[in-house]
């Protein structure tokens, strides 16, 4: 599948794809989307990159290995619960920290949550794309 | 002999072996010197309970009792340890896995105590288990021998067996008591003995005590556990593992003892086993066999008196659990020493030691003495003691007093063989340059030894702190014991002169009588030993007959079986709960819902009738998206684009990987599987059918409600599934990242495995080759 | 509106173990994915369907204004659909690499580590 059209809207595409991923995670705690679509969603990015160009190009494109990802996705999951631990709570309570609040509106949410989601996020990503890619390279 | 033995040459005590012995030394003290100290209070007052609770939701907790009974044997465990540890010390020095055997007889020793101190049933069969495992440990220690591992495999496997008819015993005991607390199950005599479940209780308890305490028919593992380290054998087969069982029957004489039942059964297993390995015994040219068999002479003696109501032979038992322990460690240690010193404990092969070994020899005979029951040892005063209990016990007194006398004289006659034979006559040539152990060695058997000596002298001692105490305790009534030398001329002195008479004889005669036994054990055509070879070979065969049968390696087969139980499990289900009349509503579906559907449903059919795989890949993936399009028509946005998306990722994977693949056509059996088909249209409909019968049920779900309700005030999330999976169920979330983490790791070392020639087997050896 | 639903449930379970009963590996696998779409359903149906009101809270509200569909369940599955793909492309890669090592994806042919009675001598 060496087709240039192809290739070059691809970068483009994954581009945009990979900015819907990032939307889709952020809202996802107020409207459909979510750490497991946006991480499904990224992953998909890189499946077409690595159809349209190669799989040596995609795994260029991710700079990191995927399990390594996946395993930083874990930990970074892994330590949402710490600060529920650490205020005495079960682990994984989420802590919310609102920044400038003002009438009617909370400001900017900062939790443990969104950090879990994240987490998830780059777990499914690191996940899937290291299936993929033995998968493949074999 | 024993390769367990190191002389010469020793390498320097390492730092871990030093903190191990100490610990290993220490620990018995302090736990004996305590004890000591427990004497008086539990004499005088209540016995002494404390403890933590365990597994408070079925009420069992890790406490312990020290009445009597566990005082004298915590004392015994943690005494005689003290001693042995230290023989061990010197027996052992210079071996390369030292630590590891220290480790392993502190295990042991914890697991003893906490046996014959715990305070319920549950705690007690705890440490029973933990006194089993170290056991195996101890037995197999020179696990290079083949007779070393199987020797720790039989005791494991017969020990363990009658632990597990100990526990089902236990647990009925408990349930029927109320409690697993010994304050109350000991109390519950008349409750227990009246109860249907009693026999059967009596029957699994015997069965543990009867297997730990190695009476007939489990009697063969103990002499084969002679493969341990003899120091493990002075341990083991002397004051603690065998006398588990009788500690447990002495522990459970005020429940469960008492009936006619309990009599006979311990009267006649107990002489039974006493006899006969008295007579095993005798055949015995290795040392420390015979020392084993005679172990299995006084668990049998032991046995038999507890089978008894008279306060007297419950004492009598009592006294000779001391006698039995001081001069059974104290031999096993002589015959070490021996072993140790010359590099054999063949009985032939030894001789006139005397002058070689003086102190050793010294030890031997008093050891002796006060196994043949000579006074003044203490050994005298439990055999008299022996004699009146036996007359007392009112079920069969002639039978026991017989036996009683008979497995006696035997051990007369053993006694003098061990303890006399290897020191007098004409010292084999081979044997010039023998000299005394160091006094590490002899030591430890010394103490054992004149402990025999003074309580025989000032039985006093030992009357009122210990013996009367067990025997209280053992009885459940207050009882007074006094131990005497001299009674004056009785039927007792009467039985122990004809005792002495017959064992001399037997001693004198013993050559003739092991060629005759020896004759006799040829001509039978198996002992249990070999029967218990033969009994696991069956069973292994049996084993891999079965396996043949169910794990035939044919994946499809398995698959039927696991469908059909499933199968058959949910029709039964359906059945018992009647729910066949069930309401099927064809409601109105919309245009797009119908078409939704369809695509799943058609999706589903072409999957199956296509022979190539990529229209098969089609299909699932119409399937898919019409299973999506249920998700998003009903509700479940969040649910729809997931599985898009991994339906799309997952085809697109599948069908990358399908030109590495071989083409469905080259594989066998593509035509219509009419069998299959029937089991898997049977599955349909019987998920089909329980699904509808769920759904009679109306939806009862208080998590709905609540997740609804707090999601916004509490998680701050207005996506109620978002929020219950990064935040009310975040753990659950987290555990199902790393399955999918794992499966990843997974596929990854499957295919990165470098290519290897595959295994050649069956047929394709032959091409090979 | 649930009875036709059941009834796809159904046909979806018997095609996925008529398939995963072939010898075929690459069937097995088809087997396993229409299996595991099933169950997803079933936990769906166990949760009641409920038309087009997805689980959100309208913003500015502390609950929802109407009943919704329910959300748990839907958790579950969202979860159960990843876990799946774990599931399936391990089995893929399974597939792949019997392939790699016996030359077959046929199972009855797959006999190295339970070999049949006759060909072994043990």
């Amino acid at each position: 599948m060496s087709s240039v059209i192809l290739q070059g809207a691809t970068r483009l595409l994954v581009a945009l794809i990979l900015l819907f991923s990032v939307y889709m995670l952020m809202r996802g705690h107020n409207l459909p989307g979510g750490g497991f679509i946006a991480g499904l969603i990224a992953s998909a990015a890189f499946v077409l990159y690595a159809l349209a160009w190669s799989l040596q190009e995609a795994r260029a494109a991710l700079r990191v290995s995927p399990v390594k990802l996946a395993a930083i996705g874990a930990l970074l999951s892994l330590a949402s619960a710490v600060p529920g631990l650490l205020k005495g709570f079960p682990p994984f309570t989420g802590l919310w920290l609102f920044i400038g609040g003002g009438e009617g509106d909370k400001g900017i949410p900062i939790s443990t949550v969104l950090l879990f989601d994240v987490g998830i996020y780059l777990a499914v990503l690191g996940a899937v794309l290291a299936l993929f890619f033995t998968i493949e390279v074999d | 002999m024993d390769t367990e033995v190191h002389s010469g040459d020793q390498p320097p005590t390492g730092w871990g072996e030093r903190i191990w012995s100490l610990a290993l030394l220490a620990f018995p003290l302090g736990v004996t010197l305590w004890l000591l100290s427990l004497i008086g209070p539990v004499r005088e007052h209540a016995p002494l309970v404390f403890g933590v609770s365990w597994i408070p939701s079925l009420g069992v907790e890790l406490n312990f009792l020290i009445d009597g009974l566990s005082l004298l044997f915590g004392l015994l465990v943690s005494g005689v340890g003290f001693f042995v540890a230290l023989y061990a010390k010197f027996y052992l020095r210079g071996h390369p896995l030292i630590q590891r055997f220290f480790f392993y007889l502190f295990l042991f020793m914890l697991g003893m105590l906490g046996l014959v101190l715990a305070g319920n049933l549950i705690t007690l069969f705890v440490f029973w288990e933990i006194t089993t495992i170290a056991s195996y440990l101890l037995i197999g220690f020179n696990h290079e021998k083949a007779s070393a591992r199987r020797s720790a495999l039989q005791a494991l496997l017969i020990t363990a067996v009658g632990g597990l008819a100990l526990l089902a015993g236990l647990l009925l005991l408990g349930m029927i008591v109320g409690s697993y607390n010994f304050v109350e199950v000991l109390a519950a005599k008349d409750k227990v003995h009246s109860h249907a479940l009693y026999l059967p209780i009596l029957i699994l308890v015997l069965i543990g005590a009867f297997t730990k305490s190695a009476q007939l028919p489990f009697h063969f593992w103990l002499p084969n556990a002679m493969a341990a380290p003899t120091p493990v054998s002075a341990y083991l087969h002397s004051a603690t593992m065998v006398k588990a069982g009788i500690y447990l029957l002495a522990r459970m004489y005020p429940v469960l003892g008492g009936s006619e039942a309990w009599l006979l059964t311990l009267n006649i297993v107990g002489a039974v086993t006493a006899v006969i390995a008295a007579i095993l015994a005798m055949r015995q040219t290795d040392l420390k066999l015979a020392l084993a068999y005679t172990t299995v002479v006084a668990l049998g003696i032991l046995i038999m008196f507890l089978g008894s109501e008279a306060s007297v032979a419950i004492a009598a038992a009592i006294t000779f659990i001391l006698v039995h322990s001081f001069y059974k460690a104290a031999l096993f240690m002589v015959v070490g020493i021996i072993d140790h010193q010359t590099g054999t404990r063949e009985l032939t092969a030894l001789g006139g030691l005397g002058r070689r070994l003086p102190i050793t020899f010294a030890i031997a005979a008093a050891a002796g003495f006060s196994m043949a029951g000579f006074p003044p040892f203490l050994g005298f005063i439990g055999k008299e003691l022996k004699y009146e209990g036996a007359l007392a016990i009112a079920e069969e007194p002639t039978f026991v007093a017989w036996a009683a006398v008979f497995a006696n004289a035997l051990m007369v006659a053993i006694a003098a063989t061990v303890a006399l034979r290897p020191f007098w006559g004409r010292l084999p040539e081979k044997l010039q340059s023998v000299r005394e152990a160091p006094p590490g060695l002899w030591i430890s058997p010394l103490v054992m030894a004149l402990l025999g000596l003074t309580f025989g002298l000032a039985p006093a001692l030992i009357a009122d702190t210990l013996v009367g105490p067990a025997v209280t305790a053992t009885m459940g009534r207050e009882e007074s014991v006094s131990l005497k030398l001299w009674h004056g001329i009785n039927l007792p002195l009467v039985m122990s002169i004809t005792t002495f008479a017959l064992g001399a004889l037997a001693f004198y005669l013993q050559p003739q009588i092991r060629t005759l036994l020896n004759r006799i054990a040829n001509w039978l055509p198996a002992n249990s030993d070999t029967q218990w070879d033969r009994g696991l070979d069956l069973f292994k065969r049996g084993a891999a007959l079965h396996t043949r049968h169910i794990q035939h390696g044919i994946l499809k087969h398995y698959l039927a079986a696991v469908f059909a139980v499933a199968s058959v499990l949910l029709l039964w289900g359906l059945m018992r709960s009647g729910g066949f009349d069930m309401a099927v509503n064809w409601e109105r579906l919309t245009v797009k819902e119908w078409a939704a559907m369809a695509l799943v449903f058609a999706g589903s059919l072409v999957a199956i009738c296509t022979r190539t795989p990529l229209t098969a890949i089609c299909s699932l993936g119409g399937m898919g998206v019409g299973i999506a399009l249920i998700f998003l028509f009903f509700g479940a946005p969040d649910v729809a684009i997931t599985q898009l998306l991994v339906e799309t990722l997952f085809l697109v994977l599948v069908a990358l990987t399908l030109h590495r693949l071989p083409h469905a056509t080259e594989v066998s059996g593509t035509g219509f599987r009419f069998v299959d088909a029937l089991l898997a249209v049977s599955v349909g409909t019987t998920v089909s059918l329980t699904i509808l019968a769920v759904l009679q049920q109306p939806l009862i779900s208080p998590t709905k409600e609540y997740f609804e309700l707090a999601a916004v005030p509490e998680a701050f999330g207005r996506n109620i599934v978002n929020v219950i999976l990064v935040d009310f169920r975040a753990l659950d979330t987290f555990g199902e990242v790393v399955v999918v983490l794992v499966a990843a790791v997974g596929a990854a070392a499957l295919l990165r495995r470098k290519l290897k020639p595959s295994v050649p087997h069956g047929d394709t050896q032959e091409e090979q080759t | 509106m649930e009875s036709a639903l059941v009834l796809v449930i159904g046909v979806m379970v018997a095609a996925g173990v008529y398939l995963m009963l072939a010898a075929n590996l690459l069937c097995y696998l088809f087997g396993l994915i229409l299996l595991s779409n099933a169950a997803n359903l079933v936990i769906f149906v166990a949760g009641r369907l409920t038309r087009a009101v997805p689980p959100l809270i309208p913003k500015g509200q502390e609950a929802p204004l109407e009943p919704v569909a329910n959300a748990l369940p839907q958790a579950m599955i969202l979860t159960a659909i990843v876990i799946g793909f774990g599931l399936l492309a391990f089995t893929l890669a399974l597939v792949v690499a019997c392939y790699r090592e016996l030359g077959t994806i046929d199972s009855d042919h797959m006999r190295l580590a339970e070999p049949p009675p006759k060909s072994g001598e043990h």
